[in-house]
């Protein structure tokens, strides 16, 4: 969990591109992921995710620039990476009708020092489902096998590609906790999303793509407080001097009213402690009152000017 | 090299034949077919009727073990455009397996089911078989196999045009079921219009059944090294188009 920078770099990708036919799938990109921290590329279906993720892991050859990955090169030394990493691709099947501890059965098999495989089926939470067909298992239960078998070389390394995309918010939250196990037993996790709230759950730092581009890096926090500072409060109240008084809180940009409903947006860590005193001190009686921070996804749609789901 | 070969193998297998329809097309088919054409066919064998005990002999296994075979080709066909389309061959390429390991299992697979299904046949259809009349299998099975092999090369390159998993199965008929008609199985390929013989000659299953017909009546080996040669050469062929045109994704 440390994004300090002290620790040792496991991933550095320098300048990278790659063009399928005459579209460009990555003009620019460039990071560095830490041991043992959860790097997430965040952006919309399409800005190029995916494909870097793919030249990071090997399966495909960037145009241009340069990818390391635990001192090594994906291309050249392909066979060393994959023995040290764990892959989950995006929308990846399996054969219908190969049962679960056939495929953990096999992939154990490719390794040369696997995990036991009951265990991690029994962790994993598809202890019984191993005689079930791949066919027959559920979204979530299909992610499960896969975040298992990419587990099974016990890697340094582990991708996750969009890795809760079309799963019910119940399923989701559960693999939210298997990623953070992951982490938990240090292993460097490099994940691809274009949900904020994942990035924001999981990530140590995030790496905005757009069109090929890595826009801004940084931790959600660190990237909520430089992009989008503001926050907002909105209370309801009948005060007739409350519109008055909560115009002159310190770093107060505006004051919006609409009926008994009060929208205050200002700057800085400490605007709701001050808008808060404020009420206080004036003994300004609420009805209603609550805060809105800004999350990654606004901090998406002022980079962009875009919602990340256009 | 070969780590996870005959892990993937032995468990395509399982996959296969737990695919009901599948293991009844390619398996249970030929056997069926053998036996029932058998059953009209016994009958009209007496030692005097040269035609019918032919049939049995040489016409009736050829016949059924080239359907085998292409049952086998057409079924890699569609196996590695779904296994394509499904990313199934994309997840595989992402482990240290290496990817002719993958496609070689696949390979084996088909062998082994032919060799399974030729043996059912044999098995299935011993009693109708003319009696005092010897059948070479296994040279007939080694036959059929490297037929089978070479044929497959072909079926890897359809598998690496065909767009979908949809047009597979049609596709890969269109392009191998011809071949049945010209091939010598019901015409000898001598009795043919020039041109037409022209066209036999370069068809890989023409050699196949040359070899198959040849191998069943007890002739020797070394008067078919030239189908060997020539069902190696096709192998050799279409393994390299196929290695330059495949597409894993």
């Amino acid at each position: 969990m440390d994004a300090s920078g002290t620790s040792r770099p496991v991933i550095q990708v320098s300048r990278i591109r790659k063009r399928y036919g005459s579209t460009v799938a990555v003009s620019e990109v460039s990071f560095t992921v830490n041991e043992g921290e959860v790097f997430g590329l965040i952006g919309p279906n399409g800005a190029g995710k995916t494909t870097t993720m793919e030249c990071v892991e090997g399966v495909r050859r960037p145009d241009e620039g340069k990818v390391s990955i635990l001192g090594l090169d994906p291309i050249r030394d392909v066979y060393q990476v994959q023995n040290r990493i764990g892959v989950q691709l995006q929308q990846a099947q399996l054969q219908k009708r190969i049962k679960v501890w056939e495929a953990v059965d096999l992939w154990a098999s490719l390794y040369p020092k696997p995990v036991d495989g009951n265990q991690l089926l029994e962790q994993l939470g598809l202890a019984d489902k191993r005689n079930a067909w791949f066919m027959n298992l559920s979204g979530g239960q299909k992610q499960r096998l896969f975040i298992a078998l990419a587990l099974i070389n016990d890697p340094e390394v582990v991708f996750l590609d969009e890795l809760t995309t079309g799963l019910d918010p119940q399923s989701r939250r559960a693999i939210w906790d298997l990623v953070r196990g992951i982490r938990e037993r240090g292993k460097t996790v490099l994940l691809t999303t274009h949900l904020m709230e994942e990035a924001e759950r999981l990530c140590d730092r995030v790496a905005i793509v757009e069109h090929g581009k890595v826009i801004d890096i940084g931790s959600p926090k660190e990237l909520v407080g430089r992009h989008c500072p503001s926050r907002t409060v909105i209370l309801a109240t009948e005060n007739a001097l409350a519109e008055e008084s909560l115009g002159a809180v310190p770093r107060t940009e505006s004051v919006l009213r609409q009926g008994f409903q009060f929208t205050i947006q200002g700057q800085g860590e400490d605007f709701v402690t001050e808008v808060i005193q404020c009420l206080s001190e004036n003994r300004i009686r609420v009805t209603e009152f609550r805060t809105v921070m800004p999350n990654l996804e606004d901090v998406f749609l002022k980079l962009t000017g875009h919602s990340i789901r256009d | 090299m070969l780590r996870g070969l005959w892990k993937l193998t032995w468990l395509e297998i399982k996959i296969f034949l737990r695919e009901p329809l599948g293991a009844f097309g390619s398996v249970l088919l030929p056997v069926i077919v053998f036996v029932v054409i058998s059953r009209f066919a016994g009958n009209r064998v007496t030692p005097g009727n040269v035609a019918a005990t032919g049939f049995m002999r040489v016409g009736l296994p050829v016949f059924v073990s080239v359907l085998i075979s292409l049952s086998g080709v057409l079924s890699l066909v569609t196996i590695i455009s779904i296994y394509r389309e499904g990313g199934i061959l994309k997840r595989l390429r992402a482990t240290p397996l290496r990817p002719h390991t993958i496609l070689a299992a696949h390979v084996l697979v088909k062998l082994s089911l032919t060799a399974l299904t030729l043996a059912l046949t044999a098995v299935a259809g011993k009693r109708y078989f003319p009696a005092h009349t010897h059948f070479p299998l296994i040279g007939f099975t080694v036959a059929l196999l490297i037929s089978t092999w070479s044929i497959l090369s072909i079926g890897f390159l359809i598998a690496s045009i065909v767009p979908t998993a949809r047009f597979a199965q049609p596709i890969g008929a269109a392009i191998l079921y011809p071949m049945i008609g010209l091939c010598g199985l019901f015409t000898p390929v001598k009795a043919l219009p020039p041109a037409l013989q022209v066209v036999a000659r370069a068809l890989p299953l023409t050699y196949a059944v040359s070899l198959l017909e040849g191998i069943s009546k007890g002739e020797s080996w070394l008067a078919h090294w030239g189908d060997v040669a020539a069902l190696l050469c096709v192998f050799a062929i279409f393994t390299a188009l196929s290695t330059r045109v495949f597409r894993w994704e």
